[in-house]
């Protein structure tokens, strides 16, 4: 997963409305449109990573971004969120709980080393050995030996057969995992880097698209120079001649130095230009979902809101939301109303899953469900949902306050916390006495991504404590299919129970906006909001 | 006169002991966890937390991390920021630029501020006096962030003079605008301060005794009247350059400048403690040496005021 600090950072991402991909058109191939230069150096906005460049270590944007262009993981994403093979041969398996993983031959990390299957066994060993303490430690959670109580340097679950392939067994069947693989944490390693890893997250070595410019590349706090890595032969060849990413503190000035022609490619378009930026840059700019669900939780744990009073109580509240409103007026399209608990960019969304009709707008329904609810137990109190003030939240939080007053007739308002890690701690150590503002944004494109950690019992981003064995075995019936469509129906299925007890009510996608600038062509954002930059073409 | 300085130096001690107690504390007191805060909206396992906790001493009482912090700074030893950049090395990328910002807008304002409120102040009442006047409660009431961006547009996109926001290595010529927009607002203060000063010591006996003795004007205005005037004013631009240095965040984070001020804001956004607290010691310590130096100037300004032992 990418942080992109929904609470603070992602106020960024917003925008809804047509899809305006530039360069898919009909009439986007001009034959006489000048073709890329294919030395040009495309400029592109970025923010300093928080962390060494190691790709076990990595969970926010900056340093994502970087590691994507210089690492080729065992598979990649394309726009759609399709994985298809990069550095993999081929991911075999019979029960979705093992599999056979064959490398392509001869492929090289950009010092020369040879990519092998310990390329990638050791790197993912190092990545879940709790003595590492690595950021992205959980991606290896399934993989069979894996602990965070105590270290394990070689995991009983990796086992190398030969130079191009190894075997991954898994604790149980989970057959979302070969669309895992394209995250950063599965990226290999070469074998000079665990000599001092501290050094090479400095300058680190991959076997991707493109590579650092030489050594100390990374100007800590300006910029980072990648050039085309020539060595690398998969399927995301360069179409330009590398990629410098700029980091902006302030998505202002990136936004300042694209009209003034500083910048090529630009992936977050600042509040400030939200209303203007589609006149000013027409088909030069792309508003389309991004896979990043918000929503707010009710923990069971409050009072009113367990067994069948609380269900009712939580569906009268979602009924009770008028979401186009507020997406409308609010976030000025820059939000799509939410019609389930995951992103219209995964494979097997559906709109019309049975129950959804709960996120619908319904007042009279809504006030009949909550007089249901009093029957059982009578109201009191004040219902109050806690968010980060620091993130631009308020505003909704309001809108669905008064909407709550309005339509259901009780006491309701915002809980402010000063800070996201403020309001992170609170939820994390259940010290929380009220609903929650909550979102995910996805690690990989799969509808179980946004389920089994959220709604799973005791999974680790559970913040409501939520727990049904009808999800739960759902959940694991759909994660053992080895057919996709098969194991989407079970998650769909795992979903109409979610909207009967709605442990977090489903409020909207955010959307990325980007624009580029009349040097570039072919700019098309990925499944995970980033632009595929290797495609991109630039004219000068 | 060397008594002196050590007894200021000496004082600054107790000070710098007790700023960075303050501010250690202020970042401890933060509310939430920064390592929680890491991982976005997920909730990493427990263990992790404990593991990362204990990495960066968040796990110890806080006078336990505060003495730590001490001891390695006494040692040389500034921390490292969480991406693993040692902090003084990120404290010699970005203060070097921030110097020249604080160097180029002080320029700035003292070179266009004392000539015009010298001129506005010989000249008092007059149609100069007043248009500078109206001009400069323009600049005074304008916020800093507004009169960035109206720059920024009008000089950086419109006329396409600059670059909008400042390039990598921060090469002087990018420094420019955003050292005018940091010199426009202390500008104006500097045109009433020079003004006020002027008139004042032009009402003084000894300009009067210069003139009649005989001076040119020519003579009594640079050697007596202004030179008379300036204690103030060096006083005033003394301070803002030390308020500059500590960073202007708002302007470093318009032109997306890599200094102090917006690398420091991004530290207290992550809560990187170390990073926070050793930027502001060395921030304490150049406003102690810069005042220093403000006081040892009034003597040469001055021939009256002198330092004794």
């Amino acid at each position: 997963m990418k942080i992109k600090r929904i609470g603070v950072a992602a106020i960024a991402l917003a925008a809804a409305g047509a899809l305006t991909l530039s360069g898919c058109t009909s009439g986007g191939a001009d034959p006489s449109a000048p073709a890329g230069d294919a030395t040009a150096v495309i400029t592109t906005n970025g923010s300093e990573p928080q962390n060494p460049l190691i790709p076990t270590n990595t969970n926010e944007v900056g340093g994502g971004k970087i590691l994507d262009a210089i690492f080729a993981g065992l598979v990649y994403y394309d726009a759609k969120g399709a994985a298809h093979n990069d550095v993999a041969e081929s991911i075999e398996t019979d029960d979705a709980q093992t599999y056979t993983i064959k490398l392509k031959a001869d492929q090289k990390f950009t010092n020369g080393e040879p990519v092998t299957a310990n390329s990638f066994v050791d790197a993912w060993n190092y990545g879940a050995d709790t003595a590492n303490e690595q950021l992205s430690q959980y991606f290896f959670e399934s993989i069979k030996g894996f602990s965070y109580e105590e270290s394990v340097p070689e995991l009983p679950g990796l086992t190398v057969v030969d130079d191009t392939t190894f075997t991954v067994e898994l604790n149980q069947p989970e057959s979302d995992f070969p669309l895992r693989l394209g995250y950063s944490a599965f990226y290999p390693l070469p074998e000079s880097a665990f000599e001092d890893l501290a050094t090479f997250g400095e300058n680190p070595v991959g076997n991707g698209t493109y590579m650092l410019d030489g050594e100390g590349a990374w100007k800590h706090n300006e910029k980072i120079d990648l050039v085309v890595n020539p060595d690398y032969d998969g399927p995301r060849q360069a179409a330009n001649g590398g990629l410098d990413i700029i980091f902006y503190a302030s998505q202002d000035a990136a936004y300042a130095d694209l009209q003034g022609g500083n910048l090529d490619v630009l992936d977050a378009i600042p509040d400030s230009a939200l209303a203007t930026f589609q006149d000013e840059f027409g088909d030069r700019s792309v508003t389309q979902a991004a896979a990043i669900f918000q929503s707010f939780t009710i923990p069971a744990r409050l009072p009113h809101f367990s067994g069948e009073e609380g269900n009712l109580r939580r569906q009268a509240i979602s009924m009770a939301i008028n979401r186009d409103e507020i997406t409308d007026v609010i976030f000025a399209g820059t939000r799509t109303p939410a019609h389930d608990f995951t992103s219209p960019v995964i494979d097997g969304y559906s709109e019309d899953i049975p129950g959804s009709e709960v996120l619908d707008y319904n007042p009279e329904e809504a006030k009949k469900l909550w007089a249901q609810a009093d029957a059982i137990a009578p109201w009191d109190g004040t219902f109050k949902i806690a968010y980060n003030a620091d993130g631009g939240h308020q505003a909704w939080v309001d809108a669905v306050a008064n909407g709550l007053k309005n339509d259901l007739g009780i006491d309701a308002a915002g809980d402010p916390y000063p800070t996201f890690a403020e309001a992170r701690t609170k939820i994390t150590d259940r010290t929380i006495q009220t609903a929650f503002r909550s979102g995910w944004q996805a690690d990989y494109p799969a509808l179980f991504n946004f389920l089994g950690p959220l709604y799973g019992t005791g999974a680790g981003s559970n913040d409501g404590d939520y727990s049904n064995p009808e999800v739960d075995t759902l959940l694991k019936e759909g994660l053992a299919e080895t057919d996709i469509a098969a194991a989407n129906e079970k998650f769909q299925a795992a979903q109409e129970i979610l909207f009967q007890d709605l442990p977090a009510v489903p409020l909207w996608y955010s959307t990325v906006n980007g624009a580029w600038s009349e040097v570039v062509n072919d700019v098309e954002f990925g499944w995970n909001s980033v632009p595929l930059y290797y495609q991109v073409t630039k004219s000068e | 006169m060397a008594g002196y300085i050590l007894r200021r130096l000496l004082q600054a001690i107790p000070v710098l002991l007790g700023t960075t107690f303050l501010i250690y504390f202020m970042v401890f007191a933060m509310p939430g966890d920064p390592i929680v805060a890491l991982f976005g909206d997920k909730t990493p396992p427990p263990q992790v937390i404990e593991a990362l906790r204990e990495r960066y001493n968040l796990d110890k009482p806080f006078i336990v991390q505060y003495l730590i912090f001490l001891g390695n700074i006494f040692t040389g030893d500034l921390g490292v920021s969480f991406s693993g950049q040692p902090v003084s090395e990120i404290l010699m990328d970005t203060f070097p630029v921030t110097l020249r910002l604080a160097a180029m807008a002080v320029f700035f304002e003292m070179v266009a501020g004392i000539s015009i409120g010298l001129v506005s102040g010989l000249r008092k009442g007059g149609i100069f006096d007043a248009s500078s006047l109206v001009v400069s409660l323009i600049l005074i009431s304008l916020p800093i962030f507004v009169l960035a961006f109206v720059m920024q547009w009008f000089f950086g996109i419109y006329l396409g003079w600059f670059r909008t926001t400042v390039g990598p290595g921060a090469p002087t010529q990018d420094l420019i605008l955003p050292a005018i927009v940091l010199a426009t607002i202390s500008f104006a203060q500097i045109v009433r301060l020079t003004r006020a000063s002027v008139i004042d010591t032009d009402g003084q006996d000894f300009v009067r005794t210069a003139a009649s003795k005989g001076l040119s004007r020519g003579r009594i205005v640079p050697v007596h009247i202004l030179r008379n005037s300036l204690i103030p004013v060096v006083t005033y631009l003394a301070v803002d350059f030390g308020t500059l240095m500590v960073g202007a965040t708002v302007t470093e984070g318009i032109f997306n400048v890599p200094g102090v001020g917006r690398t420091l804001y991004q530290a207290i956004i992550r809560g990187e403690g170390p990073t926070v607290v050793s930027f502001v010691t060395i921030m304490v310590l150049i406003y102690l040496v810069v005042n220093l130096l403000v006081d040892l100037l009034y003597a040469v300004l001055d021939p009256r005021i002198r330092y004794a032992k």
